[in-house]
């Protein structure tokens, strides 16, 4: 019914010698929340560290939007160092000499499990288009059909930022038996209109590039390297805080003394932009964009639950911890207050910790100390609960 | 084991094992951490200081950034075995209300606060005709944060008022001694640094 394989990528392997992880591929189709059916269905995901004889030592960690399942090491397409390497690995916060890390990358992604570039098996064409609009609950779906093939029934701690602090809070709602702790950071129970606004800039960006050509751009050899950029760039904006950008870039001007009286870069954080649009799109499938910020922009767990949010929580034994950045403004403290107020109102566990930060959305990713102890002390308290050692 | 302040000692005592707690005001998490080592409660924290609250995550205890008079109203009612308010009403903008959501939330409210009807605030206020400065409320009366301090006597009728029944009553002497009081005596409002109500509501 399921098979285990090594994951296909889309892209070339910039590090061919690290560990590329596995994928699993379901013949049973996965039905959607808009009623589709996905089948087969392909999940490639990492783990890090052992699963102990009990299977109760299973971290299941969710990535944000334009990450992937490549949490710590070196990244076998990128070459780059894991996108949470500060806070997963030996002795880190998320302990792998401890912990048995899980990392899946989510339908719809571009980086082994089946999404829009991949094979449509109907046709023998890429999906495109045809690709089924997925939410974060189908995301989370995809993740249970995973730990049940590997045969981990309880996750002792399930986290993630952004994006993926989304699918924690789904994962705490959709299964509570199933979850002792969850530990959503910098996120919202609702995608807010500004955000959603954000998201339809970079898919109208995509789908502007003459080169996208109507989500074909596979099948007619072309690439949306230009709108996929954009979209990339607007968003990384969000991701950082106004101080942030003064510091670091202020008005300095890149490689040059004076103005140019031209469109070109002038400013460093023009370039820094330009940067940042560039090499996402080596890695980054645009389709996948664009059907990724969907599922975003589409999740309002308390709609799931007649409007009011502290019922997706009734009843819980799932124990909560919830992190803010005072300068996120993409997921501010508000929005996360907001859950903490929806748990207190549940009658759930729920610990809830504010970080002093000039670094914004992306402060989660970064080297923040006070997140780490919070993490970590979350972390132990709940192992010790189980009797993890 | 470190040693417990004697008036949050007192307050441990009250607490039976494994009870489900709600500690408001919980500061750095002291009583929290040890009810959970000593009574294997399950405890939980409101507390005003961002700082105090993630010193508390990172020691492991589930605690949220709040505020009494703000957050308890959202909070169900008689979910918790016990709600501590130690050494905070005096602090909050409205104490009658805050009082009558600790004892809806929980099924034991203990309350404590330091004693301004005390001979020697009393004495102060008397002899020097200006605010009095203790050395428990050591602030101008412009800057405190304690904006509704009260005497037992008042604290006992704001008690009857919100319709609380007083299970007990402890009184807190000069060298942190607690010693078990009548809530009408009129000794312990006069001699007591400062007093401790097991409450529920009636």
């Amino acid at each position: 019914m399921a098979e285990l394989g090594s994951p296909k990528f889309l892209r070339r392997l910039e590090a061919p010698g690290v560990d590329q992880g596995r994928a699993i591929t379901f013949d049973r189709p996965l039905v959607l929340d808009s009623g589709r059916e996905l089948a087969p269905l392909t999940i490639a995901y990492m783990t890090y560290g052992a699963l102990n004889a009990a299977k109760s030592n299973v971290v299941l960690v969710c990535h944000a939007l334009s990450l992937d399942q490549f949490v710590a090491g070196r990244h076998p397409v990128t070459g780059k160092p894991g996108w949470w390497e500060t806070m997963v690995g030996p002795g880190k916060p998320i302990d792998t000499d401890r912990f048995f890390v899980i990392c899946a990358n989510v339908i719809g992604g571009c980086m082994g499990t089946t999404g829009p570039a991949e094979t449509d098996p109907a046709t023998g064409n890429p999906y495109g288009l045809t690709f089924p609009v997925v939410t974060i609950r189908d995301m989370v779906r995809a993740q249970a059909m995973l730990l049940d093939a590997l045969g981990i029934q309880e996750i002792l701690c399930v986290t993630g930022g952004s994006m993926g602090g989304m699918q924690v809070l789904q994962w705490a709602a959709s299964y509570p038996e199933r979850v002792i702790c969850a530990l959503p950071i910098a996120t919202a129970a609702r995608h807010s209109a500004q955000n959603i606004a954000f998201h339809e800039v970079g898919r109208q960006a995509i789908m502007a590039d003459p080169d996208w050509r109507s989500g074909n751009y596979q099948l007619e050899g072309t690439q949306p390297s230009k709108g996929l950029a954009v979209a990339r760039m607007a968003a990384h904006i969000t991701y950082l805080s106004e101080a942030a950008l003064q510091r670091k870039f202020g008005r300095s001007l890149q490689n040059r003394n004076g103005l140019s009286f031209a469109f070109g870069p002038d400013f460093q954080i023009e370039s820094y932009l330009h940067h940042q649009g560039m090499t996402f799109v080596d890695r980054f499938d645009a389709n996948s964009y664009l059907y990724i910020t969907r599922a975003m922009d589409y999740f309002d767990l308390a709609a799931d639950y007649g409007g009011v949010l502290a019922e997706a929580f009734l009843g819980t034994k799932t124990r909560f911890g919830i992190v803010s950045f005072t300068s996120d403004w993409l997921f501010p403290t508000s929005e996360n207050k907001r859950i903490a107020h929806a748990l207190n109102a549940a009658a759930a566990n729920v610990s809830f910790v504010e970080i002093e930060t000039d670094r914004g959305h992306d402060a989660f990713l970064l080297d923040e100390p006070e997140l780490f102890a919070a993490v970590r002390g979350f972390l132990n308290s709940a192992a010790a609960s189980r009797g993890v050692k | 084991m470190s040693e417990l302040r004697p008036d949050l000692a007192a307050i441990a005592e009250m607490i039976a094992d494994g009870a489900r707690v709600l500690d408001v005001g919980c500061g750095d998490g002291v009583l929290l951490e040890y009810l959970s080592r000593t009574k294997h409660v399950d405890g939980r924290g409101i507390e005003l200081s961002q700082v105090n609250v993630n010193a508390c995550v990172a020691r492991g205890l589930s605690v949220i950034q709040g505020d009494a008079d703000a957050d308890l109203a959202e909070y169900p009612s008689q979910v918790f075995d016990v709600v501590i308010l130690s050494q905070t009403i005096q602090a909050t903008r409205a104490p009658s209300r805050v009082l009558a959501d600790l004892l809806r939330i929980g099924r034991h409210t203990i309350v404590s606060f330091p004693n301004f009807g005390h001979w020697r605030v009393r004495l102060s206020l008397l002899a020097n005709g200006r605010m009095p400065r203790t050395r428990v409320l050591d602030y101008n009366w412009f800057d405190t944060p304690n904006i509704h301090l009260c005497t037992i006597a008042d604290f006992v009728a704001l008690a009857r008022e919100a319709g609380a029944v007083i299970e007990s009553a402890l009184a807190l002497g000069e060298k942190g001694a607690t010693h078990p009081m009548r809530p009408d005596a009129w000794g312990p409002n006069l001699f007591a640094q400062g007093a401790i109500f097991l409450l529920r509501a009636g």
